[in-house]
């Protein structure tokens, strides 16, 4: 698995554990109430399994396992997966920002005009490496 | 495939038709039982949790690099007690959160906090478990 997958897999498994700290503390707080401001963690919940786990994980299992040669060299074009990775998690923390920490909805857009940018930078590296078995 | 993962894919699967079927019923155009429209958060969560990330987790154990021949995929049964606190979990959730909704005079929030403690402890248990594995590829001692 190369170097950056694992950092991208690792970010995912540690908002997996943010994500489900949160949903287990509103879970908990349904059933026995602990603190009403638990409400808004609600978002930062969505946020972190949705974009930190599920998104973030799938962006680094396949820029670890998508053909880097079929034919002729895929070109992995790196940096547009780094530039994916350091988007998306600026975006969840903008988001998480814009509404769980109240810094307003310009806040809110910006993040979620990064994690477009995250997702187009991670499609641009993935392009090539999605191959037929010819080889088009 | 491991047994485990077999039973990860499996209950995946299960997840994910008792989440359509789920969201089938939600959509009836019928005055529907307040116990079953409460259980719209489980639907999210029998497909998020129940089929998305269970499938995630059995793919895990299967095809991250392994760390030795000897113990190729770590602490098998770490990854037992993450399955079983995950799915005891989830359905104590699909169950007692309507439950609590409908009557929350009956002093039953507790079934809820359990229910969270088990599905925390699964994903801290599959970390720990699938945290060595994401490394280079295994190319002997
Ligand atoms: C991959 C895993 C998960 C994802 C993607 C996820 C996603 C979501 C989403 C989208 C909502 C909003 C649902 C709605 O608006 O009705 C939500 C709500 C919630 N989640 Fe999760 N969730 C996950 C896991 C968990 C876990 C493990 C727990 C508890 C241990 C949890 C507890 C909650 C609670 C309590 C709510 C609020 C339900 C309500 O509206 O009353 N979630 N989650």
């Amino acid at each position: 698995m190369p170097r950056l997958s694992q950092w991208i897999i690792r970010a995912a498994f540690i908002y997996l554990l943010l994500g489900f700290t949160f949903g287990a503390l509103l879970l908990t707080h349904k059933g026995m109430p602990l603190h009403p401001a638990l409400w808004g963690w609600l978002p930062a919940h969505i946020e972190f399994l949705l974009m930190g786990w599920i998104v973030q994980l799938t962006m680094g299992v396949a820029f670890w396992i998508l053909p880097r040669y079929w034919k002729h060299p895929r070109g992995t074009d790196e940096i547009y997966a780094q530039i994916a990775f350091v988007f998306l998690n600026l975006g969840i923390w903008l988001v998480v920002a814009g509404t769980t920490f109240r810094a307003g909805i310009w806040v809110l857009l910006a993040g979620r005009v990064v994690e477009v940018g995250a997702v187009v930078f991670f499609a641009l590296h993935a392009w090539k490496r999605i191959v037929s078995r010819e080889g088009a | 495939m491991p047994p485990l993962t077999r039973w990860y894919i499996k209950s995946a699967l299960v997840y994910l038709t008792a989440a359509l079927l789920l969201a089938v019923i939600l959509a009836l155009p019928i005055n529907l039982p307040l116990f079953i429209r409460y259980m719209n958060p489980a639907y999210f969560h029998l497909f998020l949790v129940g089929w998305v990330t269970q499938m995630i987790f059995g793919v895990i154990y299967w095809m991250f690099p392994i760390i030795t021949r000897a113990q190729p995929r770590g602490n098998e049964q770490l990854g037992w007690a993450s399955y079983a606190l995950l799915n005891v979990g989830l359905l104590l959730r699909a169950i007692g959160e309507p439950l609590v909704s409908t009557r929350p005079e009956a002093g039953l929030g507790w079934l809820l906090a359990v229910s969270a403690l088990l599905q925390w402890l699964a994903a801290v248990l599959f970390v720990v478990l699938a945290w060595p594995r994401v490394k280079e590829k295994y190319r002997g001692e």
